[in-house]
């Protein structure tokens, strides 16, 4: 029962993930990612990673595809001139990637399977939620705080990027 | 719930998130499959055409948009991702005290001049 909610999850994953690129109509593509973003949290909520998968819904399907979809229209993205220059960049980039990943699996198939914590042991003995907020502000609270200034940045660095077409225009 | 209890039973409290979900597409696809059957369809060159308010369209719809959007997405995104490190410190705020909301105001704070930023560069202005 276990497999088969993992190959039904990792399978639209996948299927998804291709039609990612391989449609030809950007929209299309953003809306096969946000398919494709709904099925991961599926696949957190089967890894008990409960915060996770409410957090990859509330961010990635509710936001970070907004952005997406923005920049689609902002570059307003034909159908035609799209990834064929970047093609050899693009394979080679893959090749290297699928190698790795080609790499992992077979060296954990050859080591086999590594220590896994044992599932639930202490995430559920008091709610995943409330275990993320019990190590994130006491153990973790200087990686909390310094993402917070990340952010600062991240925001800063966008209205500088788009100052001149706010401003000048 | 301990840490032995079959996936089933602990995906089984996702069903009403499924059931949801599953209500919520039904309802979108039925809907454009009802009314593609019952529909009269008498197609010709000028009712296929896109309709404006009575006058021809005059460009593509897919213009490019300002990039204010993009900046409003932008801002978005990174309060949203604010409000998500809300949500553990609600629920462990009566474990963490004191420290816990010192630390929270100082996140918030960083937010804070970055709102202040943002609204003194304009970024939150319309025109």
């Amino acid at each position: 029962m276990e497999l088969f909610f993992f190959y039904y999850l990792a399978g639209v994953i996948i299927l998804t993930a291709l039609l990612v690129v391989a449609l030809r109509n950007p929209i299309y593509s953003a809306l096969s990612l946000l398919i494709m973003f709904f099925h991961v949290a599926g696949l957190y909520v089967t890894l008990h990673a409960e915060f996770l998968a409410a957090v990859q819904v509330i961010v990635y399907a509710g936001a970070i595809l907004v952005l997406y979809l923005f920049v689609v229209m902002l570059l307003n993205v034909k159908r035609e001139d799209r990834y064929h220059p970047q093609f050899p960049i693009g394979a080679f980039l893959g090749l290297v990637i699928i190698t790795e990943v080609l790499l992992l699996a077979f060296r954990r198939s050859e080591s086999g399977t590594p220590p896994m914590p044992p599932a639930g042991s202490v995430a559920e003995a008091v709610g995943n939620t409330e275990t993320i907020g019990d190590v994130l502000y006491t153990t973790y609270l200087f990686p909390f705080e310094v993402a917070s200034l990340i952010l600062l940045v991240a925001m800063i660095g966008a209205i500088v990027l788009a100052k001149r077409d706010l401003f000048e225009a | 719930m301990t840490g032995s209890e079959p996936l089933l039973d602990y995906l089984g409290r996702y069903f009403s998130i499924v059931l949801f979900i599953g209500i919520a597409l039904a309802f979108g696809v039925v809907t454009l499959l009802i009314s593609y059957l019952v529909q009269p369809k008498y197609p010709e060159a000028e009712k296929l055409s896109p309709y404006e308010c009575g006058s021809e369209p005059f460009s593509d719809a897919r213009m490019p948009f300002p990039v204010r959007y993009y900046i409003f997405a932008m801002l978005f995104v990174i309060f949203d991702i604010e409000v998500i490190f809300l949500y553990p410190w609600a629920v462990v705020f009566d474990k963490i005290g004191l420290v816990g909301l010192v630390e929270m105001l100082v996140f918030i704070g960083l937010f804070l001049m970055a709102y202040v930023y943002a609204w003194k560069k304009g970024a939150l202005e319309w025109d």
